[in-house]
């Protein structure tokens, strides 16, 4: 187990250092850098400042060296548009996002997870066939039209719901938080559930297979001999059972809702860091779309290291496959 | 309804006896989801081809535009007599017409890069199993490496490095599709080299080019053919959200996706429909795409053989 971690630890790191690679080969190796770090406006000075710290008069492995250096120590350079540190900008977005996409997760569990259980406790009823034929277009429609609809209903039709921005806030610990308040409750409201529609139809997908997968196993007929309530059943032996593949998806897919807030925040006008980056490229405001690129990166290769470790906390099986 | 009428086409093909095509052409029809989706797409296809020749006016001749039927709602008659089906964008364009031309861009652009990525990823991952070893782990590597981050932030990444435009998105699609057909080629060629033809063509001393491509390659399509169906449906939402989102094709070849952009700030004040029909015309493609694709996969995965 320590050494089965230790290694797959190595490997995430292994993974970063292959992403900075890239990165760096597309953003700074391709062009000339200089012109990418600076605004088309700055003047010589400025420029031999910023060829000199990021020594882009070194040779290539250097730069590299230094570009790891400037990235360790969170310095990738001042964004254009807003004259603040690149990183600095970026995590400041990050906490609506990640509510953002908390509440999604949080919602896609509380629709998914039910519906995929009645879906496989129940295959050949009306409802569960409309629910798995609606989760085709859950997951097969572009969010962003998804997420049209509900404006043009319940935003602009009816009236009722805020269709921009996150509303009013209350800071907690420093940073801004919508969903204490009951205005930004219903900011998150709308763009939550655009967000949540896609994965809840994988997760209820992913329950409905494992549900159908584990009923008609000897262990279920077994605790059904015995005579125990189908309640027990179902809430003990076979949650237990489809818990592990549904803890690993809806792990990946928390990463995957940070990458589509992109979607949902242009959207809806969600200030986080999605919209930030969108804005970003449109403004070819380099510094800031480097930063993100290797925040997002970092963030996805701990959550799959997170998720692949909880994995083998949860099914001892594939310890002894390891070990084997 | 409409697959009675498309049922003596399969059988005119001169095929003997047993005729598999035919054979498969019955079992596709067993599924009334799939062929209502195969007749919705076979609708679609021929709207985007014959645009130019059946559209009620030119989307993009300003001659043809009137700037006095800007924004008019759905089913208003036109300056010129006709009459806006489903309405006029800003331009007082006919949204029809831009429809037929905008899905004419969707449908080449999501063919044209799942075909391209096809061709990439089954040569790569039929090399990679052939040949196996360090190649193998390494293309393998990168296959895993690029999936375990979502199409979207892969295609974010490629945009942000070489910029926008047509050519640029192709390719950012391209980047992100060809790992799909790699890991798919790759698992069964797997099963298949280990079958006795791969043994007695490498007997034959053939070259391993011609190995893989023509023994090995025939044999790996129906699962290529799934993932190929699907990938075009992935494909086309994802050149619809990236130029939704303004880094896609540019404006003067608008596709579904830009057509809903474009009409995003006017359903504010209720013009619904100038980003409403586009994206159901998108909705309508990618919804009867899945459907084909995935009874596809039921019919031609074996282990679903009854």
């Amino acid at each position: 187990m320590v050494i089965w971690s230790t290694r797959r630890t190595l490997q995430a790191i292994g993974v970063l250092l292959a992403m900075s690679v890239i990165v760096f080969a597309g953003v700074f190796a391709i062009g000339n850098p200089a012109d990418i770090l600076l605004s088309p406006d700055a003047d010589q000075e400025e420029r031999a400042r910023v060829i000199a710290q990021f020594g882009f008069d070194q040779p290539l492995w250097r730069q590299y060296l230094t570009f790891l250096a400037n990235l360790l120590q969170g310095d990738l350079g001042r964004s254009f548009v807003f004259n603040e540190p690149a990183i600095q900008l970026i995590l400041q977005k990050m906490p609506a996002t990640m509510e953002l996409a908390i509440f999604a997760l949080l919602i896609s569990i509380a629709v998914g997870v039910p519906a995929g259980l009645y879906c496989g406790l129940r295959p050949d009823t009306p409802l569960a066939r409309g629910l798995m034929a609606a989760s085709i277009f859950g997951f097969s429609m572009p969010s962003f039209w998804v997420g049209m609809l509900p404006i043009m209903i319940f935003g602009v039709q009816m009236g009722i719901l805020p269709t921009t921005g996150r509303g009013a806030t209350v800071e907690v610990l420093g940073i801004e938080w919508s969903f204490l308040t009951w205005d930004g409750l219903k900011h998150l409201l709308l763009p939550g559930i655009n967000l949540a529609l896609f994965k809840a139809a994988i997760i209820m997908r992913l329950t409905r297979a494992g549900v159908r997968e584990i009923l008609p196993l000897d262990f279920i007929r077994f605790a059904r001999a015995k005579g125990l309530a189908s309640r027990r059943i179902i809430g003990v032996h076979v949650m237990r059972n489809i818990m592990i593949p549904i803890v690993t998806v809806v792990g990946i897919e928390f990463g995957s809702m940070i990458a589509f807030a992109v979607v949902t925040e242009s959207i809806f006008s969600w200030p986080g860091m999605g919209k930030l980056i969108i804005d970003s490229i449109n403004l070819l405001d380099r510094p800031v779309i480097v930063s993100y690129l290797m925040i997002v990166v970092v963030l996805f290769t701990v959550i799959n290291l997170v998720v692949d470790l909880l994995y083998t906390a949860l099914d001892p099986r594939v310890r002894l496959d390891e070990q084997e | 309804m409409t697959m009675p009428a498309e049922l003596p086409e399969v059988s005119v093909e001169p095929q003997p006896a047993p005729a598999p095509w035919r054979q498969f052409a019955t079992r596709f029809v067993d599924s009334r989801l799939a062929t209502l989706g195969a007749a919705i797409l076979v609708i679609l296809v021929m709207l985007a081809i014959l645009a130019p020749w059946i559209a009620p006016q030119n989307p993009y001749d300003l001659a043809q535009l009137s700037i006095l039927d800007s924004r008019l709602p759905p089913l208003s008659p036109s300056s010129e007599g006709g009459v806006y089906v489903v309405g006029t964008d800003d331009q007082g364009r006919d949204m029809l017409s831009a429809i037929m031309y905008g899905l004419r861009i969707s449908l080449s652009i999501g063919i044209g890069s799942a075909i391209v990525a096809c061709i990439i990823g089954t040569m790569l991952g039929l090399m990679a199993a052939y040949a196996g070893g360090r190649i193998e782990s390494l293309l393998m590597r990168v296959v895993d490496l690029q999936l375990s981050f979502p199409a979207i932030l892969v295609a974010l990444m490629i945009l942000a490095v070489v910029g926008k435009g047509l050519l640029n998105v192709l390719l950012a699609i391209v980047i992100v599709e060809w790992a799909y057909y790699a890991r798919t080629a790759r698992a069964s060629a797997l099963v298949e080299i280990r079958r006795e033809y791969i043994e007695a063509a490498q007997c034959l001393a053939l070259s391993p080019s011609r190995i893989v491509v023509e023994h090995l390659l025939p044999n790996c399509i129906p699962p290529l053919i799934v993932i190929l169906t699907m990938q075009v449906g992935r494909a086309i939402a994802l050149e619809a959200t990236l130029s939704f989102l303004g880094l896609g094709v540019p404006i003067t070849e608008p596709s579904l996706g830009l057509l809903i952009a474009n009409g995003f700030q006017y359903i504010f004040s209720g013009e619904y429909w100038i980003s409403f029909f586009p994206g159901l015309t998108l909705m309508l493609t990618i919804v009867a795409i899945n459907l084909v694709g995935d009874h596809l996969r039921d019919l031609l995965n074996p282990r679903m053989e009854k």
